[in-house]
């Protein structure tokens, strides 16, 4: 986790440490150009909501932040790696190798729209999978480790669970622990509720808000405008693959400029 | 003998059953374990085979596809002869007796593993294919996001959790094989049928010894179908999928007549 006062610290204005910064990203699938040149700078501690038309790119510039897609063009750095790839002895860019790959990921936490629990291990182990696999803490230590981000997400009763008996909030709190086991300096979350039935979707966003307020670096690609309005500190409008509006929500949700951002929002509010 | 009266001779078949000769026993013991060893080597070869048709390599893609495409594309009784008379009749290789850890093992029982290992782990290899394929993508990009690395995944998240679909169509094939190793008369390996053969054309009670060793087999299959549902109700359990405990007859009943569910049940 990331210290709690980088939040006072996060704004505009010298001090403020970058963690994302994204230039001029560039996707294609097959003939179809999904990102045309997404430019985004996330500083340590802030929230950054990504809304937008389905298909309109949000995903995928999500994935291409830890690597899930290989952008085509344009460069992605994380906590100052330069994601997917490293610079050969002549200060040239060369894809870097998956071992490379894995260990820039680990600093990044991954929140799925389906959670993708290992459904045959317990919470506890889904948790600790990581930490004893990928940083090769010992069991003991890792067991520790899990029930203390089980219990933060609110689960300690359900340690020895299977995925198969929870519920999906409950799913998805796992999925976050599991996460935030690795101790990541950035978390995406790619719509976290949206698989969720809307009863639990609060308890999720909980979860979510908590870790914004202990200073967690975000990016969340989400439709509820509500949690947007009240946990974002800037919201980035996504529409034909383009960052078409960002700003504070207020200036986004309540004085659009964007005649595709008006559209949208008379849409979803 | 063509009197028309049952030629049938009971009591020969009862002593065969029940108080078989050591050397029927002894062909049971080899159809037993050259089939166990042979499907143990296919399911290494499968997986290596199968991972290998998943490579990013083209070379490796290309040479796991050439394999499955001429192992299974043979009769198995074809490539038997082939291994054992027709590499020693070119002097390539001549398979002969040996004794491993002070068991004594016959040529041709060398010769029937190997080719029986080799020809199963083809269609051990689309099996273990078809389970990888199986697991859901998300399950992978679950492990790379918490740092993985692709081979990392393959083994602590993909391939565990692939086994859940393998296991019924292996128990499927392994049952097959157990069969099909009559076929290892032809290279004269003393297996179950063989001996039969030869108790038969020395007693010509061909019917009753015949119908001996059907019931032979049908006790090993009916026996793998038991160890068969052990294994997969051991893997539901580890997925917290518990089967509701019920009588061993319940169970084979349920089982015979519904194997779809196989009894299955989620705890609540």
């Amino acid at each position: 986790m990331t210290s709690s006062d980088s939040r006072g610290t996060r704004m505009e204005g010298g001090g403020a440490t970058l963690i994302v910064q994204a230039t001029e990203v560039r996707k294609s699938f097959g003939t179809q150009e999904v990102l045309k040149g997404v430019s985004l700078e996330v500083t340590r501690g802030e929230v950054v909501v990504l809304i937008g038309p389905s298909g309109s790119g949000k995903t995928t510039f999500l994935r291409c932040i830890n690597h899930f897609e290989k952008p085509n063009s344009g460069v992605v750095q994380v906590n100052g790696h330069l994601i997917g790839s490293k610079l050969d002895r002549n200060g040239r860019r060369v894809d870097a190798s998956a071992r490379e790959i894995a260990k820039q990921r680990a600093e990044i936490g991954f929140v799925f729209q389906h959670f993708n629990l290992f459904p045959n291990r317990t919470a506890l182990e889904n948790v600790m999978l990581g930490p004893v696999k990928v940083q090769k803490m010992s069991k003991d230590k890792a067991r520790t480790l899990a029930i203390d981000q089980l219990t933060k997400v609110g689960l300690s009763n359900k340690i020895d669970t299977y995925p198969a008996q929870l519920s999906g909030g409950q799913k998805q709190r796992v999925a976050i622990a599991r996460s935030l086991a690795m101790s990541p300096a950035l978390m995406l979350f790619d719509e976290p509720t949206s698989a969720l039935d809307p009863e639990v979707i609060g308890e999720v966003l909980t979860v979510i808000r908590d870790l914004a307020n202990d200073g967690m670096t975000m990016i969340v690609v989400s439709h509820e405008i509500g949690f947007a309005r009240e946990v974002a500190d800037r919201v980035a409008m996504f529409d034909d693959g383009q960052i078409v509006e960002i700003g504070t929500p207020r200036q986004v949700f309540d004085n659009p400029t964007q005649a595709r951002t008006k559209a949208f929002l008379s849409k979803v509010l | 003998m063509l009197t028309g009266a049952l030629q049938f001779n009971t009591s020969f078949f009862w002593h065969e059953l029940l108080r078989p000769s050591s050397g029927f026993l002894g062909g049971l013991g080899r159809t037993v374990y050259i089939s166990v060893i042979a499907q143990v080597i296919a399911v290494i070869i499968g997986l290596a085979v199968a991972l290998a048709r998943r490579s990013t390599l083209r070379i490796l893609r290309s040479v796991a596809g050439l394999y499955v495409w001429v192992l299974r594309g043979t009769p198995l009784l074809v490539q038997l002869v082939i291994v054992y008379d027709g590499l020693a009749a070119t002097d390539i290789y001549r398979f002969r007796d040996m004794t491993l850890l002070g068991i004594s093992i016959l040529a041709s029982v060398q010769a029937a593993i190997v080719t029986l290992a080799l020809n199963e782990s083809a269609y051990m290899s689309e099996i273990i294919r078809a389970g990888l394929a199986a697991v859901d993508v998300g399950q992978n990009e679950a492990a790379l996001s918490i740092g993985m690395t692709p081979a990392q995944s393959m083994r602590h998240v993909v391939v565990p959790q692939a086994i859940r679909f393998v296991i019924p169509p292996l128990g499927n094939d392994f049952n097959a094989m157990m069969k099909s190793t009559s076929v290892l008369s032809v290279i004269g390996v003393p297996e179950m049928f063989l001996i039969t053969q030869e108790i038969s054309s020395s007693t010509f009670h061909t019917f009753e010894i015949f119908l001996d060793a059907a019931l032979y087999y049908l006790a090993l299959t009916t026996i793998w179908t038991f160890i068969q549902a052990w294994l997969e109700a051991k893997v539901d359990r580890s997925w917290g999928i518990v089967r509701t405990k019920r009588s061993l007859l319940s169970s084979v009943r349920e089982r015979f007549q519904d194997p779809r569910t196989l009894g299955l049940s989620r705890r609540a």
